[in-house]
């Protein structure tokens, strides 16, 4: 509760100039059987603590690998990924899995939460391997539930959740261990124009606390909450 | 994450889904039972002759008329089923040449019809001495045996199996001092003999013992025997006795090769040798048919593991996106396998155990369950079940979290 309060406080827009992510040369090729798809082409930009940066593009520009490879759900092929000052490419797979729980707070276009789990286990399970105490979890992720507008709706299942109250279970997970970074890829995609304002909000607050958010869309409307846009074509920046 | 973690995980994504963890769990107890039930029923029948030809009496030799080719002493066809005598059983049993023999028990017997009052049945009758009772473990509950003067003066005296009994007299009538006729003769009943719980061939509990000489000159009307029981006095010295008892009669029947001779002479283990042979192929038949069983359960538990595994890649790499090691994945689908076996498998284990003792019960078999098809139903259902639950698991956490994200 401390923690959160801190964060009330914290100065709004206070963009550091330390660099949390930088990309430079980056490639992403995927080969299948004799053809070659390049998905990423060599592109180079850094962002720093605190930023609000929006990626758009058309589908099939290379947005989405690029998210991938930012949080860390898969390596590229070529080039040099620094996460808070830590290259990626030498990480090992366990300390990559341990960067996901810890730094990087994942929200999916397609939600991704356990099926037939309650709300607040889906909200837990980054705690449990994330070796949160047992006794701290539960009011942990009741807090991060309430934040989101679901208190009332802590032991249902994801069958039983509208697509806005799924995403902000995941929103809610995606919270839960306090990541320096967001990632969020497409979060109004598949909701309900009036939730995907409901959403955008609670991005909005979590920039204010200070949190390093970076959001796929294609929706001019939603990208135009970030600070800063990232347009994408092609696998490259432009 | 500790052990208590991994145990709840796993629990938790047990019952997420019943269904498939049911069939999973129902495969294992079908593979298992079925094993163990049918091992059991094998062993069961075995036992069941065993146990009857052993109940006939241990280290038992018997003397029949006539030349079978079986036995330590092989005779040529032709020889009469006459060819016994009570004096040959008296002569052995005084003869202190041959060596190892306890007790010598000359024996006729032939089914006839039995009157008591109002009530007939057709029974054995056996013509025996005073030797029978010991040599065939035979004890008398009620009354008095036959005696040895009771052959000497042939008596017209009776001792009577618990199943005649209830046939002539009654459930629980002791009705030792009446009378029971055979073929018209009166014989007066001395004694009821233990129930011994036989049945099939040889059940002492249904016939009726009578001086064997009264057998021979009132009843039957013969001076020959149908068999001479012999018990040795250890089970490891039956050969040798069989090798002189044969020597001797061939001698006493002025036969000087032994392919001539008019008798065979047939050991327990003779007896029990063909009947295990018999049941040996029965269990080998069974034993294929569990083999069978087992092959088709561990294809099953194959099946039904690795499409359920399969099916959750996509959780695998959920779980890894939130921060789950690969050895935590890993470990959790372990732990799930490990819980889908132990738990399919003891249960399995009841199932099959109850399922033998019912049927053993219904056609009346003793119920015998061996440890070595508990351990090898177990074992090879446990050993597909975590294998198969194990490698797909490990291959899904192999894959990068996005590629199993996106696994169709």
């Amino acid at each position: 509760m401390e923690e959160a309060e801190e964060d009330l406080i914290c100065v709004p827009d206070s963009v550091s100039t330390l660099p949390m992510i930088q990309v430079t040369h980056l490639s992403k090729i995927y080969k299948n059987d004799s053809v070659e798809t390049v998905a990423i082409n060599d592109i180079s930009f850094s962002i720093k603590k605190g930023e609000f940066v929006s990626i758009m593009g058309p589908s099939g520009s290379g947005k989405s690998t690029l998210m991938h490879i930012l949080g860390g759900l898969d390596i590229p092929t070529k080039g040099k990924y620094t996460l808070d000052g830590q290259d990626v490419e030498k990480l090992t797979d366990d300390e990559l899995a341990e960067i996901r729980n810890k730094k990087i707070g994942f929200v999916f276009q397609a939600f991704n939460l356990l099926p037939r789990t309650t709300a607040i286990k889906n909200v837990m399970l980054p705690m449990v391997y994330g070796g949160v105490p047992k006794e701290e979890r539960f009011e942990k992720a009741k807090k991060f539930l309430e934040m989101v507008g679901l208190g009332d709706r802590l032991e249902h299942t994801s069958n039983q959740l509208s697509g806005g109250q799924m995403q902000r279970v995941a929103i809610a997970r995606a919270l839960v261990m306090d990541p320096a970074i967001i990632l969020a890829d497409e979060p109004t995609g598949n909701i309900a124009s009036t939730q995907a304002a409901e959403i955008m909000a609670i991005f909005q607050n979590l920039h204010k606390k200070g949190h390093t958010i970076i959001m796929i869309t294609h929706e001019h409307d939603i990208a135009r909450h970030a600070k800063r846009i990232i347009t994408m074509k092609d696998g490259r920046i432009i | 994450m500790d052990y208590s973690e991994l145990l709840a995980e796993a629990k938790d994504a047990l019952f997420l889904n019943k269904m498939r963890t049911g069939l999973a769990t129902l495969g294992i107890i079908i593979g298992i039972s079925a094993v163990i039930t049918l091992v059991s029923l094998g062993q069961s029948g075995q036992k069941s002759v065993e146990t009857q030809i052993q109940s006939l009496g241990s280290n038992l030799l018997t003397v029949m008329p006539g030349a079978q080719s079986s036995g330590g002493i092989r005779g040529a066809g032709g020889a009469q089923t006459t060819s016994l005598t009570y004096e040959d059983a008296k002569a052995l049993q005084v003869n202190s040449n041959i060596v190892g023999i306890k007790n010598v028990s000359p024996e006729i017997a032939q089914r006839s019809q039995l009157t008591a009052g109002g009530n007939n049945t057709n029974v054995q009758v056996q013509g025996v001495t005073n030797s029978y009772f010991p040599v065939h473990s035979l004890n008398i509950q009620t009354g008095n045996s036959i005696t040895d003067q009771d052959v000497v003066a042939a008596r017209k005296i009776a001792v009577l199996g618990p199943q005649v009994v209830t046939d002539l007299f009654g459930e629980g009538a002791t009705p030792v001092g009446q009378t029971v006729r055979i073929n018209k003769e009166a014989f007066t009943v001395v004694g009821i003999t233990e129930e011994k719980g036989g049945s099939g061939f040889q059940n002492q509990d249904n016939m009726i013992f009578i001086p064997l000489t009264t057998a021979q000159k009132i009843v039957f009307g013969v001076d020959y025997i149908s068999s001479i029981a012999i018990e040795t006095t250890s089970k490891d010295n039956m050969t040798d006795v069989q090798n002189q008892v044969g020597y001797y009669l061939l001698s006493r029947h002025k036969l000087s090769d032994p392919t001539q001779a008019d008798f065979s002479i047939l050991s327990q283990q003779d007896i029990i040798g063909a009947a295990t042979q018999v049941t040996g192929i029965f269990t080998t038949l069974l034993a294929g048919i569990a083999a069978i069983s087992l092959l088709v359960g561990g294809i099953g538990i194959m099946n039904i593991m690795l499409v359920t595994v399969i099916e959750r890649t996509r959780e695998i790499g959920l779980r890894k996106a939130l921060g789950a090691k690969k050895k935590t994945v890993i470990a959790q689908f372990l732990a799930e396998a490990i819980i889908l076996t132990g738990v399919g498998g003891i249960l399995g284990l009841m199932f099959g155990i109850l399922l033998s003792f019912i049927i053993t019960k219904l056609i009346n078999l003793p119920f015998v369950i061996s440890l070595y098809s508990i351990v090898l139903a177990f074992g090879v259902s446990a050993g597909i079940g975590v294998l198969f639950g194990w490698y797909p698991a490990r291959q899904a956490s192999n894959l990068s979290p996005i590629e199993a994200l996106r696994y169709e």
